[in-house]
């Protein structure tokens, strides 16, 4: 067995540093359980991505293993009830995070039943390999090595065969931190199931776990579980930081991602072994990720590592090692390198809470003083990532951002090797992560102002559109409005002549003619057929008696009859005056309609 | 001689074609370094008319109050020019907000959708009306129109989402306990 492992050639990475161990203090007991809590907060933000969305009510009765909150957008991960209970309130509480700011959780009041939910194992060596991948959306496992990121999408690239080495990272190379050691120590038979499941979701041929030389014990129970398999167990130095997926890749094939790429482009990918497990429970046993070993050590009466369900208050679980010693300060979640102290004791356990870390100032003395760089280059020569972290400072310390950016900040994994180094104790990675939010933030203005540019185009577009709209409607009204006026004016020019000579048929109404004109014309001829009926009433009735009653004509008639028999004769001049005075009063009716059709022209023009 | 003169100075006219710049691209770029709020406090109807007055030389580089004591320095950066401090005339830097509608009080009149520059306001006459907050550029122009004054500033609050890793610092210790 040891000579297979000695054939596994471990490749070197550049820089690392060796800090004092501190492992040996947490694994002495085995792993142990706790007793449930009195209540159960369970943040919503346990994971990279987005926050969940909330499935439950104030009051509900939530069984052990039950949805709590559905992964929502491409990037996030489910919440599940850790044990049987009443929920007794959704609301904002303190979570374990650096900014110390409150954030919202699902608050379960223990029933003490713990009670399961019927739980769905699947058929995963039957069943399509996609629809398994589909179904750990809902199952709330994420990178149990303490960056969280949903499990779901590290698989998504799965079902094919592009991924041909699966590497279960086991190197856990942070001091003081020791899950993965007791996990595999006590749980080998587990995990060896786990990494079959994965190795079907991949499709990957070759599996390499990678274990650090501190771990005997584990690296024995490891190599007794994959004996007469073609799991290799690679044993690499102990090295901070090997634990790296990127690192240890390097150190057990040999292979350099590059760094704007992804291990799966290169057909890699690497699991957590206790990532590895969850996916076992899950598909093996229909049991979403409710618990996970923490390693409770530093200022404590007796570390140990503890199986603790997600959402159990910090206080509990120091209580179960024994109770903090009383000179302790403060406590890290994470390891002494990347992890960061705790805003306030009272914080749920999370699933990133792989080690919590009882500080008191014997163990973690407070920072010297930093003095000013000297530019010795030690921090270069200790980066895994072969960056320059002198130049990086520089650029921080001076807001100087897009040089950072060139000399590729983002690839800073705040790993500590170089402030570890650092002869002059400056805070390093406090820098890096200071820049790499505040080009974060940049980034996220730089959006927002696009956006707003781009509504305030739109907006400016959209009135001026609008504008342009209004006036081309105004002048289709204008114009539509012309042509009534002229249709209206040629009405008023038609009645007047109608007026002027009843007799008279329609005058021929053809638009477009001066309406004035018109109706002179049509007066003129007014007057010459006034003259003309004037000169015929010469010798003829009087018109004046023309549209008089029958009885009325036959009376003239009876008086011109007996004026007749008197001898008396008709007055011619008479009735030349009387012509004459007609005539007279049709060209005052013709004078008149001539002004007043001209009127009412002036007032349309209008 | 004169057929090589020539010969370039084809090449040019064929460049200058060829390569020809639609726009300015200075009032672009001044418009990539404002910060697009659009409040006006410049004293012109929005970014990119400020841009374009800066570009002509008829506006200074410090009248962004939002855009803050960066952004003065980077337009002097790409302009070429001395940096100078924010005219406090034009006001002075706040803390990012958005507007809040207290939708009890609205009365649906509608003002501050057309005061809004980037259509950040949903509502309608006679209805209440609500700030889209992802889209608010926090420019207060709407605070003014409201006859109700039910438009008040918010200023973002700090989430773990938006919560940023400070400057390092180093803690000031007194001589006096010391001893």
């Amino acid at each position: 067995m040891n000579s297979l492992v000695n054939l596994t050639k471990v490749f070197k990475f550049h820089g690392g540093v060796h800090p004092p161990e501190n492992k040996a203090q947490s694994t002495q007991l085995p792993i142990g359980q706790l007793p449930l809590p009195e209540k159960i907060v369970l943040p919503l933000r346990q994971h990279v991505g987005n926050i969940p969305k909330i499935k439950v009510q104030v009051g509900d009765k939530v069984l052990k293993g039950q949805l709590l909150a559905e992964a929502e957008g491409t990037v996030s991960a489910a919440i599940h009830a850790t044990t049987s209970g009443t929920i007794v309130a959704i609301e904002d509480a303190i979570i374990p995070h650096p900014s110390g700011l409150p954030d919202r959780c699902i608050t379960i009041k223990p029933d003490g039943k713990d009670e399961w939910i019927a739980r769905q194992p699947q058929d995963w060596r039957n069943t399509d390999c996609n629809t398994l991948i589909a179904s750990l959306r809902s199952s709330g496992i994420v990178g149990f090595g303490g960056a969280t990121f949903p499990t779901q999408i590290k698989l998504r690239v799965g079902c094919k065969s592009e991924i041909h080495t699966l590497v279960v990272n086991a190197a856990e190379c942070e001091p003081y931190i020791t899950c993965d050691d007791m996990l595999m120590r006590e749980r080998a038979n587990e995990i060896m199931k786990g990494i079959e499941v994965t190795q079907r979701l991949l499709g990957a041929e070759k599996v390499l776990i990678g274990i650090e030389d501190n771990k005997p014990e584990a690296i024995a129970s490891m190599q007794a579980a994959t004996a007469n398999t073609s799991i290799q167990v690679v044993v690499v130095p102990t090295l901070y930081p090997s634990g790296d997926a990127r690192r240890l890749v390097h150190l057990v094939l040999g292979t350099e991602i590059p760094y704007d790429k992804r291990s799966t482009d290169v057909g890699l990918q690497v699991f957590n072994v206790a990532t590895v497990l969850a996916l076992y429970r899950f598909f093996e046993l229909g049991e979403p990720a409710l618990s996970r070993i923490v390693t409770v050590t530093g200022n404590v009466q007796k570390p140990q590592n503890f199986e603790v369900r997600f959402g159990t208050p910090l206080p509990h679980l120091i209580k179960a090692a024994g109770g903090a010693k009383p000179d302790t300060t403060h406590y890290i979640m994470g390891g002494p390198m990347m992890g960061f102290d705790l805003p306030d004791e009272n914080v749920p356990i999370t699933k990133a809470a792989n080690c919590i870390i009882a500080a008191s100032p014997n163990l973690f003395a407070p920072p010297p003083t930093p003095m000013p760089c000297i530019r010795c280059a030690r921090c270069a020569d200790a980066c895994p990532v072969n960056l320059q972290p002198q130049e990086l400072y520089w650029f921080a310390k001076s807001d100087n951002f897009e040089k950072a950016n060139d000399y590729k900040l983002f690839d800073c994994i705040e790993c500590g090797a170089c402030s570890y180094v650092c002869p002059s104790n400056i805070p390093l990675v406090q820098y890096y992560r200071y820049a790499k939010s505040e080009i974060i933030a940049l980034d996220k203005a730089r959006e927002a102002a696009d956006l707003a540019r781009e509504r305030n185009e739109f907006r400016l577009a959209r009135i001026e559109r609008e504008k342009q709209e209004r006036a081309a409607k105004h002048a289709e009204r204008a114009a539509a409005g012309k042509e009534e006026a002229a249709k209206r004016a040629l009405e008023a020019e038609k009645s007047p002549a109608l007026e002027a000579n009843k007799n008279e048929a329609s005058s021929p109404a053809t638009s477009g003619v001066d309406d004035v004109k018109k109706v002179a014309i049509a007066a003129a001829i007014e007057r010459a057929k006034a003259a003309k009926s004037a000169a015929a009433a010469i010798g003829e009735a009087p018109k004046n008696i023309a549209n008089t009653d029958e009885s009325v004509k036959k009376e003239i008639a009876e008086i011109d009859a007996r004026r007749q028999a008197a001898g008396i004769e008709k007055p011619a001049v008479d009735a030349e005056k009387q012509a004459k005075i007609a005539a007279a009063i049709e060209r005052a009716k013709a004078a008149k309609a001539v002004a007043e059709a001209a009127k009412t022209a002036e007032t349309k023009e209008e | 001689m004169i057929g090589l003169a020539l010969a370039l100075g084809a090449l040019l006219g064929f460049a200058a074609l060829k390569f020809k710049v639609e726009g300015d691209p200075l009032i672009a770029r001044i418009d990539a370094i404002l910060p697009q709020t659009q409040c006006g406090q410049c004293g012109y109807p929005g970014c990119k008319p400020y841009a374009t007055a800066i570009a002509k030389g008829e506006a200074d580089i410090n009248q962004c109050p939002p855009g803050g004591d960066a952004g003065v320095h980077a337009l002097a950066d790409l302009l070429g020019v001395e940096y100078k401090p924010l005219n406090a005339e034009h006001g002075a830097p706040k803390p990012k907000a958005v507007a809040f509608i207290d939708e009890e009080v609205c009365i649906g009149c509608t003002l501050c959708i057309q005061a809004c520059p980037v259509d950040a306001i949903l509502g309608a006459a006679k209805h209440m009306h609500t700030i889209i907050a992802s889209e608010c550029t926090g420019c207060e122009l709407c605070v003014a129109p409201c006859p109700v004054d039910c438009i008040t500033m918010e200023p973002i609050a700090e989430t773990p989402d938006n919560w940023k890793w400070k400057y390092p610092t180093i803690p000031i210790k007194s001589v006096m306990s010391l001893k």
